[in-house]
C-alpha cells in the first residue's frame, strides 16, 4: 500500500464558494520527493493543510502509513503530527531561544528527558550544518540559516515525512540551492518530502515528480516532470 | 504526566506572570478585593449567629402572674412547671422581691409604695430555663394557658432579628461576593488571554511538532491559578489578622458582646478564602483557554 493515498478528495471554505480542492486522487510512495506546484490560490497550501490535519476534506478520504487521517479523533491529531514535520516559508522559529533551544523545543513539548534531548538536537544540527551556530539566537543568523534551523527543528524527531511549505520562498537563488540540497539529502536518507514551490528553476532542475494544481484541480502529474503549468 | 514536565509548566506559567506583570497584579488585586469583603461578610454572618445563639441559650421565659394571685397558687405553678420534661429550673421572684429590685434601682421603697397607695404593685412572677433553646416557644405557650397567669415573657423576638439580621447579611453577601467574583473572573480571563496571544506563534509551533491539547493548556490554567492562589492569600491573610486584631481591640473591651475566638474555624475560613481564588482562577483561565486553542 502507498504511504500517502488522495481518494476524491474535495475541499471547500465556508468563507468562499470557490472550492479548494476539487476531486483529488494521487498516490505517493514511500521516499519519493514530490513537488506541489501551481499559481497562488490553486489550492497547495490546502493540500499541505489536509496533510497535517489542520483542515479536513469535505468528501474523500486521506490514508497516511494505512491509517484515515479523516477520521482521527482530536487526540490522536498530535500523535500523527509526531510522524512528520513541517517547514514554513516564515521559519516561524521562536525569537527568545537559541538555534538549540528552538530545535530542542520540538522534544520537549514530547516530554522527553534533556539527556534524550540533546544527542539528537547535536545530531540534527549537524545534519543541517547548524553546529556552530547552536547558541545563537534567530536574529544573529541568515535567512537561510533561520530556514536550516527550522529544517533541524522538522527531522529533530526523525519523521517519515517532511512538509515544505515555500520553503525558499524567502530566499535568495544561491541560498535556495543549499536549501533544496539539504531537502534531498534528508530525502536519500528515507525520509518522504512534499515541497510547495513557486520556484520554477529548481523544479526544472532537480527533476522529481511534479504534481500541478490549477484551481483546485490536479492538472497534471508529471514522474520526472518540468515547472511548466501554465499548458 | 511527568515530573520534569510539571516543573516545566510552573516555569513557563511564571514567567508569562511577569511578562504580564501590570495586568496579573490587575487580576490578583481583584481577586484579594473579592475574596476579603467574602471573608469580612462570612466572619460577620458567623459572629451574629453566634451572638443570636449565645443569646438564645441563655434566654428564661418569665412567667407573671395576677397581681391578686395567691402565694399557694404561684407555688402549685411552680411545681407544675417544674414537672415538664424541657424544663431544667424555675426560679420564683416574690412581689417583695420584685419591689426591691425595682427600688433597688429607682431609689426609694417607701416613696414607690406611697405613690401607689401602699399596695405592691407588682406580680409574683416566675424565671424557667429550659434545655434546649429550640423549645422555649413550646414550654412558652404550654405555660401561658394555665391558670392565674397574665402574661408569658421571652426573648424570642430579639433572637429573631439577629437571626434575621446574619441571614440578610449572608444574602447581601452572597450578592457582593457574586458581582465581586465575576469581576474577578472577568480580569483573569483577560490576563489569560493576553497571555495566549503574546504566545501564539509558540502554541502554532508546539501544535505543529505534535504536543497535545494538554501539555498546551495545562501552562495557562496555572497562570490562572497561581494568580487566584496569590489573590485570596493575601485576602485570607488580611482577613485573619485583621480579624485578630478586631479581637484583640474591641473583644476585650466591649466584654459583654460574644465574638468568636475560635482559632480553627477562623483558619478554616481562610483556606476558604483560598480555595474560593484558586477556583476563580482555574476557572478563568479554563474558559479563556477553551476558545482560544483551536486549531
Amino acid at each position: 500500500m502507498s504511504f500517502i493515498q488522495f481518494f476524491n478528495v474535495y475541499k471547500s471554505y465556508n468563507s468562499s464558494k470557490v472550492t479548494a480542492l476539487y476531486n483529488i486522487s494521487l498516490k505517493i510512495e514511500k521516499g519519493e520527493f514530490v513537488f506541489l506546484v501551481g499559481p497562488s490560490g490553486a489550492g497547495k497550501t490546502t493540500f499541505i493543510k489536509l496533510l497535517f490535519r489542520e483542515e479536513v476534506p469535505n468528501k474523500g478520504q486521506i490514508i497516511i502509513d494505512g491509517c484515515s487521517i479523516t477520521r482521527l479523533k482530536r487526540k490522536e491529531i498530535p500523535l500523527l503530527r509526531r510522524n512528520m514535520g513541517i517547514v514554513f516559508q516564515d521559519f516561524r522559529l521562536l525569537p527568545g531561544r537559541t538555534v538549540y533551544e528552538n530545535v530542542a523545543f520540538a522534544l520537549q513539548v514530547l516530554e522527553m528527558s534533556d539527556k534524550e534531548i540533546k544527542p539528537r538536537v547535536e545530531k540534527a544540527l549537524d545534519r543541517v550544518g547548524l553546529s556552530s551556530r547552536a547558541r545563537m539566537f534567530p536574529h544573529q543568523l541568515s535567512g537561510g540559516e533561520q530556514q536550516r534551523t527550522a529544517i533541524a527543528r522538522a527531522i529533530v524527531n526523525n519523521p517519515q515525512l517532511l512538509i515544505a511549505d515555500e520553503p525558499t520562498g524567502n530566499l535568495d537563488p544561491a541560498t535556495s540551492k543549499e536549501i533544496m540540497e539539504l531537502l534531498q539529502e534528508i530525502n536519500h536518507l528515507g525520509t518522504t518530502v512534499i515541497m510547495a514551490t513557486h520556484a520554477a528553476d529548481i523544479v526544472n532542475s532537480l527533476r522529481k515528480r511534479v504534481i500541478v494544481l490549477q484551481n483546485g484541480r490536479l492538472v497534471r502529474d508529471d514522474p520526472e516532470g518540468g515547472y511548466g503549468y501554465e499548458t | 504526566m511527568k515530573l520534569r514536565t510539571v516543573g516545566y509548566f510552573i516555569k513557563q506559567a511564571s514567567l508569562s506572570l511577569f511578562r504580564n506583570m501590570w495586568m496579573s497584579l490587575a487580576a490578583m488585586g481583584s481577586v484579594t478585593v473579592s475574596m476579603f469583603i467574602l471573608g469580612a461578610f462570612l466572619l460577620l454572618a458567623l459572629n451574629i449567629n453566634y451572638i443570636a445563639t449565645s443569646v438564645q441559650s441563655n434566654v428564661q421565659v418569665a412567667v407573671f402572674f395576677q397581681v391578686d394571685t395567691p402565694r399557694q397558687e404561684v407555688i402549685n405553678t411552680q411545681k407544675k412547671i417544674e414537672a415538664m420534661s424541657q424544663v431544667t429550673e424555675v426560679k420564683l421572684v416574690p412581689k417583695e422581691e420584685g419591689l426591691k429590685q425595682i427600688s433597688q434601682q429607682f431609689g426609694g421603697e417607701q416613696e414607690l409604695l406611697e405613690a401607689t397607695g401602699g399596695i405592691n404593685p407588682l406580680p409574683d412572677y416566675l424565671l424557667v430555663k429550659v434545655d434546649n433553646p429550640e423549645t422555649i416557644e413550646d414550654v412558652a405557650i404550654t405555660v401561658g394557658t394555665l391558670p392565674w397567669v397574665e402574661k408569658v415573657n421571652y426573648g424570642q423576638e430579639i433572637i429573631d432579628k439577629l437571626f434575621a439580621v446574619a441571614r440578610w447579611l449572608r444574602w447581601l453577601g452572597a450578592g457582593i461576593i457574586l458581582l465581586l467574583g465575576f469581576g474577578a473572573l472577568f480580569l483573569i480571563m483577560i490576563t489569560i488571554r493576553l497571555t495566549v496571544f503574546s504566545r501564539q506563534r509558540e502554541i502554532n509551533i508546539m501544535k505543529y511538532v505534535g504536543a497535545t491539547d494538554w501539555f498546551i493548556r495545562w501552562p495557562f490554567i496555572l497562570e490562572g491559578l497561581m494568580l487566584g492562589l496569590i489573590g485570596s492569600s493575601i485576602a485570607a491573610l488580611m482577613v485573619y489578622f485583621g480579624y485578630n486584631m478586631i479581637l484583640n481591640k474591641i473583644g476585650t473591651a466591649v466584654t459583654f458582646v460574644p465574638l468568636i475566638f475560635d482559632e480553627v474555624l477562623i483558619l478554616r475560613c481562610a483556606l476558604t478564602l483560598v480555595a474560593g481564588g484558586a477556583l476563580v482562577g482555574a476557572l478563568g483561565s479554563i474558559l479563556s483557554i477553551r476558545r482560544f486553542l483551536r486549531v
